[in-house]
C-alpha cells in the first residue's frame, strides 16, 4: 500500500493523510495508491501540509506500518529518546520500529 | 571575545526582520515551499526527520555565559528542553515550529547570535581550535583572524551562491585540534624565518563521500593580505567549481581534478590581480578586532599546586584538562559523553550550569569543541576541585576526554533526513560496553567517530576507529574503518571489509581494540599500532 505523509506547515510535525484530514498518527493513514499526486497537490495548495510525498507501507496487525525504517522512525520519533516519541509508555514500540 | 558594533547588530537585526516577514508570507501561502526553502536555509532552518531544525552559529565555538543562558532559554521556550552541540562547533534544536522561528532569531540577536550561513552553498560558520586563546602551545590566538574572515564572508554577495557549501578552519599551533586539513580551506597562522606572522593555506580538504586531505598551496601569506588571498581561493573555485554535479561540486574535487599546482597558479594570478583592487580591509581593522581577544587578567601568582588525593578527581584532571599558557591555569573540558548518553546533547539545565560555572571559574568564557564537548578555557588550578565537584553533582563529570567513550556521533537516522542508519545507539552501546569491560583506561587515547551516512558529519574517515552506517536493502548496516586522524598526523581511515549489524559492530570495535591491546608496543596509541602493523591482523581477527 501507499500512504501519504508530510509536515504540518506551522509546527513542522510529521503528519499522515487519513482520507479527509491529516493525523499525527501513522495508524490513521489510508491507502492512496494511484491518487497520491492529486491529493498531495491539492492539500499542499490549501496549506494543510508541507512538502507531502507518498511512501510504501504494509498492514501490520491491522494498521499501516511504513516499509522502511526511516519512515518508521519518522512516524514515531527518535528511538534514543522514547520520552519524546508519540508513544512514550509503550514498551513494545521498539520492535515496531526496528 | 568579540562584541558586536552598531553595524554587526544592525545587520543581524535587519536579517531577523527580513526572515520574520518571509516566514509570515510562507504561513500565509504567499510563498511556496520551493520558494521558501532557500530562504529558510539561509537562516539555518532545515526541515528534518521529525520537525523543523534550527542550527545556530557559534563563531569559532566561542560563547559567553549570557549567550549560553539564551541558548538554554530557547531550548525551554521553543524546543523540548535540550540542544545538540555539533561537529561544527554549533548548536541545533530539533523541534522548532516555523511560527516561532522569527521570535527565536530575535532572541538570538539580543545576545549577538544568529543562524546565518549555517546552511546553504555559502561560507559556513568558521571553526577554530577549541583551546584558542588558552593553549600553551599556540603561536597566537587564532580567533581574531577567524573573526576577520567571518566579517569578510558574512553576506558576501560574490560567495552567497557557491557551487557547494564551504568550510574554513583557522588554527595557530602545530597541534591541529580543528581538523584543519579536512576543510575546504584550512589556515594555520605561522611565523616565518624573519619572525613575521603569516598564514599557511591548505585548500581542498574535506570529508563526505569523497574524503581528501588538503594540500598546502601557500606556506606564507602576510597577514595584511589574508583576506585577499582567501578571496582569490574562493574566486577560482567559484569560476571553475562543478555546478553541474552536486557530488563533484566541492572545492576538493576541483583541486584534485585541476591539480594543486595549476589551482595554485590560478589563485596566485588572481591574487596578484586583486592586490591592485584594494579589497583587503585596513590593517587597523584587524588590530581593532584583536583588542577583543586580549587575555583576561590572569592571576600572576596563581598556585600550581593541586591536591590529587581523590582518585576520581585525579582521573578527571588527568584526562579532561589541557595545558594553559598561564601558570596556575588549565583549560577544563566538560564531557557531554556520559556512559550510555547521547553525544553532544545538553539539557537546558546543564547549559545553565555550564554558563554559571564559566562565569564563576573561567572569565565568563566557553568553547564548543568539534568533538561535541564544552571547554572552560581559563580555570585556576586552585578552582578545579570545586568545578569538578559541581560537574559531578550534575552528571557532567565524565572523565573520558579522548578515550573510546568520547565518541563523536552525528544525529543519524534518529533525527536526520539524510541519514541511512542510526549513529547514537551505536555510540551508546560502545561506551557502555567499554565502560563495563574496564578497557577504557588500557586503550588510552583512541578516537572513535560515527556517521550515519556518507556525508560524514560524524567524521568517520578521521577516526582512529570509524563507523559508517549504510542502508543495506532497508536494514541498517555498519562499516568499520581504521587508521584515520584529523590531527597534525592527518590520515584517512580505510574500510576493514564487509559491514556488520548493530550488535555486530559493537563486537567488531571490541575485537579491533583487543588486537591493539595484544600487538601494541610501549607508548603506542591505537593509531600508531595500526600504522605499524597494518590492516591484516585486524582483518584476520574480524573476519577470520
Amino acid at each position: 500500500m501507499r500512504i501519504l505523509t508530510g509536515n504540518d506547515l506551522k509546527s513542522g510535525s510529521v503528519t499522515w493523510w487519513t482520507g479527509s484530514d491529516w493525523s499525527l498518527h501513522v495508524e490513521d493513514a489510508v491507502d492512496v495508491a494511484g491518487s497520491e499526486d492529486e491529493i498531495a497537490r491539492r492539500e499542499e495548495a490549501s496549506r494543510r501540509v508541507n512538502a507531502p510525498y507518498a511512501i510504501d507501507a504494509e498492514m501490520h496487525e491491522g494498521r499501516p506500518r511504513p516499509s522502511h525504517i526511516k519512515d518508521r522512525i519518522r512516524a514515531l520519533g527518535p528511538t534514543v529518546r522514547p520520552d519524546l516519541t508519540l508513544k512514550p509508555t509503550d514498551p513494545d514500540i521498539g520492535t515496531w520500529v526496528i | 571575545m568579540y562584541l558586536y558594533d552598531q553595524y554587526d547588530q544592525a545587520m543581524v537585526d535587519a536579517r531577523v526582520a527580513e526572515f520574520r516577514d518571509q516566514a509570515q508570507r510562507r504561513l500565509e501561502g504567499k510563498l511556496t515551499e520551493d520558494q521558501f526553502k532557500p530562504l529558510r536555509l539561509m537562516n539555518g532552518l532545515y526541515l528534518q526527520l521529525h520537525a523543523y531544525m534550527l542550527r545556530v552559529a557559534i563563531p569559532y565555538g566561542t560563547l559567553n555565559s549570557r549567550q549560553m543562558h539564551a541558548l538554554a532559554d530557547i531550548a525551554d521556550k521553543y524546543d523540548r528542553g535540550y540542544g545538540h552541540f555539533t561537529t561544527r562547533q554549533n548548536i541545533q534544536y530539533n523541534w522548532i515550529k516555523l511560527e516561532d522561528a522569527g521570535d527565536i532569531l530575535a532572541d538570538l540577536a539580543e545576545v549577538e547570535m544568529h543562524a546565518i550561513q549555517t546552511s546553504g552553498n555559502c561560507i559556513r560558520n568558521i571553526s577554530s581550535d577549541h583551546f584558542a586563546g588558552a593553549a600553551a602551545d599556540e603561536l597566537v590566538d587564532p580567533r581574531p583572524y577567524a573573526e576577520l574572515l567571518r566579517q569578510w564572508s558574512s553576506f558576501h554577495p560574490e560567495f552567497s551562491y557557491l557551487p557547494r557549501k564551504f568550510k574554513i578552519a583557522v588554527i595557530a599551533s602545530d597541534t591541529d585540534r580543528a581538523a584543519m586539513r579536512l576543510h575546504d580551506i584550512g589556515i594555520q597562522i605561522v611565523r616565518n624565518d624573519a619572525g613575521e606572522l603569516g598564514a599557511a593555506f591548505y585548500v581542498g580538504g574535506g570529508m563526505g563521500r569523497t574524503p581528501m586531505i588538503a594540500p598546502c598551496i601557500k606556506e606564507f601569506v602576510p597577514l595584511d593580505r589574508l583576506v585577499t588571498y582567501a578571496e582569490a581561493c574562493l574566486r577560482v573555485y567559484n569560476r571553475h567549481g562543478r555546478r553541474d554535479n552536486k557530488y563533484k561540486a566541492r572545492i576538493k574535487i576541483l583541486v584534485h581534478e585541476m591539480g594543486a599546482e595549476e589551482y595554485t597558479r590560478q589563485v596566485d594570478a588572481e591574487f596578484e590581480h586583486m592586490l591592485s583592487q584594494g579589497i583587503e580591509p585596513p590593517y587597523a581593522e584587524l588590530e581593532r578586532i584583536r583588542t577583543f581577544f586580549e587575555d583576561p587578567l590572569f592571576e600572576e601568582d596563581a598556585s600550581a599546586d593541586i591536591d590529587r588525593s581523590d582518585p576520581d578527581f585525579a582521573l578527571w584532571v588527568a584526562r579532561n584538562t589541557h595545558a594553559h599558557k598561564a601558570a596556575g591555569y588549565v583549560s577544563a573540558v566538560i564531557s557531554l559523553k556520559p556512559v550510555g548518553g547521547i553525544p553532544g546533547d545538553a539539557t537546558s539545565e546543564q547549559m545553565r550550569l555550564m554558563a554559571d560555572l564559566a562565569k564563576d571559574y573561567s572569565f565568563d568564557e566557553m568553547r564548543v569543541m568539534h568533538t561535541q564537548n564544552i571547554v572552560l578555557p581559563h580555570v585556576r588550578l586552585a578552582d578545579l576541585h570545586a568545578l569538578w565537584t559541581a560537574l559531578e553533582e550534575a552528571g557532567l563529570g565524565s572523565p573520558n576526554l579522548d578515550t573510546i567513550e568520547d565518541i563523536i556521533a552525528c544525529p543519524g537516522l534518529d533525527y536526520c533526513s539524510l541519514a541511512n542508519a542510526r549513529s547514537i545507539p551505536v555510540a551508546q552501546k560502545i561506551s557502555e560496553r567499554f565502560a563495563a569491560s574496564g578497557k577504557t583506561e588500557a586503550l588510552g587515547k583512541l578516537k572513535l567517530k560515527i556517521s550515519g551516512c556518507i556525508n560524514a558529519c560524524g567524521h568517520h574517515h578521521a577516526g582512529h576507529i570509524g563507523i559508517l552506517g549504510v542502508d543495506k536493502k532497508g536494514v541498517e548496516n555498519y562499516q568499520l574503518l581504521l587508521g584515520g586522524s584529523e590531527a597534525e598526523d592527518v590520515s584517512l581511515a580505510k574500510i576493514t571489509g564487509p559491514g556488520f549489524d548493530e550488535a555486530g559492530i559493537v563486537d567488531a570495535v571490541e575485537t579491533a581494540a583487543d588486537v591493539y591491546l595484544r600487538e601494541r608496543e610501549e607508548g603506542e596509541r591505537f593509531l600508531d599500532t595500526y600504522r605499524r602493523i597494518g590492516m591484516a591482523p585486524f582483518k584476520e581477527a574480524l573476519y577470520g
